[in-house]
């Protein structure tokens, strides 16, 4: 006869035989057995005790991110749950594989308002990939199993677990663990129709201005080689979505920067004169697009996604791959031709230009007087040059997001952790946590706001715990920056509720055991920086920027894609570069 | 969009029959402001799969994007769009009313059956009467029984089956099938 085990057993069997090491998680009532049986197996499981069930879920993935494999969470019922909804939501819009434990109560209690129960599958449907409870303990391993391939498989995305508290304590047979590979009801890896390669490859090859747009979906599926290959066969500039960066090198020749609302000039410009716009697994996100009636209203747009739900969702398409990025462009490649696109290639060398000499050079500093005030912009590059190239770039949300993305210089894929699609402000500092734990071999930077770091900053105790060495950046303006900003070009200069009364971050960071500094002006920077990379732990710079930075190039919400100002009163407009 | 610019559809999802499976489709109704005009739920002619019909006033983009995200979600099988030409399709409406109103006229017998309806139950108090057809017809009998004081009225989901020579559902599952054993054999 098979031995028993409890249901919180063979839970814990069966995430070890999914491969998983970690957890970030946080005990409670309703999920009590799970911890207790995850005393006995700490040499194989290692859980990572956070402060907040938001920050578990933030770093879960963060480490998912950096690694590709599936970040785990497990929390106890109600308000733990609740707790982890900004995580989910955040996710389930950047694609991100989790898989989510929650306590419930006991199954004869659902529905009676028990205490810390909550409806967790009801409010989980709309923000996950999937989301079921299980009532019984022999379902746990088969539903372990189903979770499992769900969230990392296709397009890849959260999962909740909801576990009543009797099938944790149940007894089950002890049986050998099954991985799931099929569901009845889910294609996760499409077959691409020869056909559909060739009438996209036909588009491209007979482009004269074509454009490539490498999304999140090009690091999921691993097809960085690929589309280098592909873009450097048929001479195609690349340019990337927030998500996408790292997919290229920053230095590659053909990398012609960011798209989107504080994207470059060349690739947004470009994109209102491009003939064929190939866009690969990105979903053509408003602050992407900026008015979609026109967007590339002159492109024939070729679109690869794995989700077939984005063709035509936002821009239309003239044709579609629907299919898993690499083995779409691994399929295209054979059939691409050898091209030169010199003076097309040149349009963009005219804006790179132009942006360098009216934005960058202001924004890294370039001339400014070594005592002054520091731009975000010239931080960012100075902490990625000492990062080197294994550096992994982790933000925060809003101007110190949009600027360090900008300056970091990317080297190889998997170097940057962004909150995208949802913009969660306190999502870096947790999100570091977690990347520094998949990668301990890179540096992780993360930079924050005032703002956003005070989110969650509790989790400065999970980093002093486990002596996390991440190294935190505060960009710190004493002002919610981003709104700042809109409330200076677009609200009349009426700060209202941006300026924020900031504590000594010093004095938190030391309380926590945490070696911190300031940085008031330009001589006193890459001291600190050099300082700070030569710290063997964690370590916090607090650098004070000038509130009057803005984040440019912009285009303003609703505007053409092409409609970029360069400052506050210059439109960029080139009558030779049409 | 008006009312009156925005065409009735019908979506058939073929489903596993799991928990929350409504929840997962008026989600996605939600989100977008749209409202069901009726629905009906029930199994099919495939063993463990649920079928759920619902209509609803839209247009033809929103209404494939809709699609779309339903068959995005992991529990659905397919989901597929239809206007009425589409269609064989059939709603069943209960009426009650006074017996004594009823009695009282002396063209009942040439309503019910100029409506082919019948009648389900007849007490003192109150008659039953059912009819099956398309929302105007129920619609109708509707209003030639109002001037009897209908007491109840009842209509419930569209149910309906394509006139398409192809099943495509079980394609689907054909193909999965295949799937399936590729899956294994690796």
């Amino acid at each position: 006869m098979e031995k028993k085990i409890t249901g919180a057993e063979a839970l814990i069997k069966s995430l070890i035989a999914e491969g998983v090491d970690r957890v970030f998680g946080y005990p409670g009532g309703a999920i009590i057995p799970v911890y207790d049986k995850l005393y006995d197996y700490t040499d194989s499981l290692t859980h990572v005790l956070v402060r907040h069930e938001q920050g578990a879920i933030h770093a879960a993935q963060g480490y998912a991110r950096v690694s590709g494999r599936t970040g785990v969470v497990i929390v106890t019922s109600g308000p733990a749950a609740t707790n982890v909804m900004t995580g989910l939501s955040d996710a389930m819009m950047d694609s991100t594989p989790l898989v989510v434990i929650t306590g419930q109560v006991y199954a004869s209690l659902l529905g009676s308002d028990a205490f810390q129960e909550t409806d967790v599958v009801g409010i989980t449907q709309p923000i996950t990939k999937w989301a079921i409870q299980v009532r019984k303990a022999e379902d746990i391993p088969s539903v372990v199993a189903r979770a499992f391939h769900i969230a990392n498989t296709g397009r890849p995305g959260p999962v909740v677990i909801d576990i009543a508290k009797n099938a944790q304590t149940d007894m089950v047979d002890d049986k050998p663990y099954h991985k799931c590979s099929y569901i009845r009801s889910y294609i996760p890896m499409p077959d691409i129709p020869e056909a559909d390669l060739r009438r996209a490859a036909d588009i491209i090859n007979a482009a004269e201005r074509p454009m490539l747009i490498s999304g999140h979906g090009v690091m999921i599926s691993g097809a960085e080689n690929a589309l280098l290959e592909m873009a450097e066969k048929a001479d195609i500039p690349v340019a990337t979505t927030l998500l996408g960066l790292s997919t290229i090198p920053s230095a590659h020749r053909l990398n012609k920067g960011l798209v989107g609302m504080h994207g470059n000039i060349g690739p947004n410009w470009n994109t209102n004169r491009a003939d064929v716009i190939v866009a690969v697994g990105m979903r053509f996100d408003d602050r992407v697009t900026g008015d979609v009636r026109r967007y590339a209203p002159q492109a024939r747009i070729v679109h690869i996604d794995i989700d077939a739900s984005e063709f035509n969702k936002n821009i239309p398409a003239v044709a579609t791959i629907h299919g898993d990025a690499r083995h779409a462009l691994e399929g295209l490649l054979p059939m691409i031709r050898p091209k030169r696109h010199d003076k097309w290639l040149a349009s963009f060398d005219r804006c790179e230009h132009i942006e360098y000499e009216q934005v960058e050079r202001l924004a890294l500093g370039e001339g400014a007087p070594s005592d002054g005030p520091l731009c975000m912009g010239e931080v960012a590059r100075k902490v990625s040059e000492a990062a080197g190239p294994d550096g992994v770039l982790v933000t925060d949300v809003g101007q110190n997001q949009l600027l360090s993305a900008r300056y970091f210089n990317y080297c190889k894929p998997r170097s940057i952790i962004t909150s995208g699609g949802l913009g969660t402000m306190g999502f870096g500092l947790p999100a570091a946590i977690g990347a520094k734990m998949a990668a301990p071999e890179r540096p992780v930077c993360i930079f924050c706001g005032d703002g956003g770091f005070q989110m969650t900053m509790q989790e400065l105790g999970t980093i002093m715990q486990y002596g996390t060495a991440v190294k935190i950046i505060i960009l710190n303006n004493d002002y919610l920056g981003n709104v700042r900003q809109w409330q200076a070009m677009f609200y009349d200069n009426r700060f209202s509720q941006t300026p924020m009364v900031n504590p000594d971050f010093i004095a938190i960071a030391r309380a926590y055991g945490i070696e911190a500094e300031n940085v008031e002006r330009r001589d006193e920077l890459e001291p600190a920086i050099r300082r700070m990379m030569d710290c063997t732990g964690p370590y916090l710079l607090n650098v004070r920027v000038d509130e009057r930075d803005m984040v440019f190039p912009m285009t303003p919400g609703g505007e053409a894609v092409d409609y970029i100002l360069l400052d506050e009163n210059t439109v960029y407009s080139d009558k030779d570069n049409q | 969009m008006t009312m009156e610019e925005k065409t009735l559809f019908t979506v058939a999802v073929f489903a596993e029959n799991h928990v929350g499976l409504m929840n997962q489709l008026s989600i996605i109704l939600t989100r977008r402001c749209i409202n069901m005009e009726s629905i009906s739920a029930s199994r099919c002619s495939i063993p463990d799969v649920s079928k759920v019909t619902f209509t609803c006033y839209s247009d033809r983009p929103t209404m494939d994007k809709i699609v779309k995200q339903i068959e995005r979600r992991i529990d659905v099988l397919r989901a597929f769009l239809y206007t009425d030409d589409d269609l064989v399709y059939q709603e069943v409406a209960l009426y009650k009313v006074p017996t004594a109103r009823l009695l009282d006229e002396e063209h009942l017998e040439e309503i019910i059956r100029c409506h082919g309806a019948r009648i389900l139950e007849i007490t003192r108090d109150n008659t039953i009467i059912e009819k099956t057809g398309h929302s105007d017809e129920t619609e109708a009998l509707f209003e030639e029984l109002k001037r009897y004081d209908i007491r109840q009225f009842v209509r419930s989901g569209r149910v309906a089956i394509t006139k398409s020579p192809v099943e495509h559902v079980d394609r689907f599952l054909r193909e999965q099938e295949d799937r399936r054993m590729r899956v294994n054999e690796i």
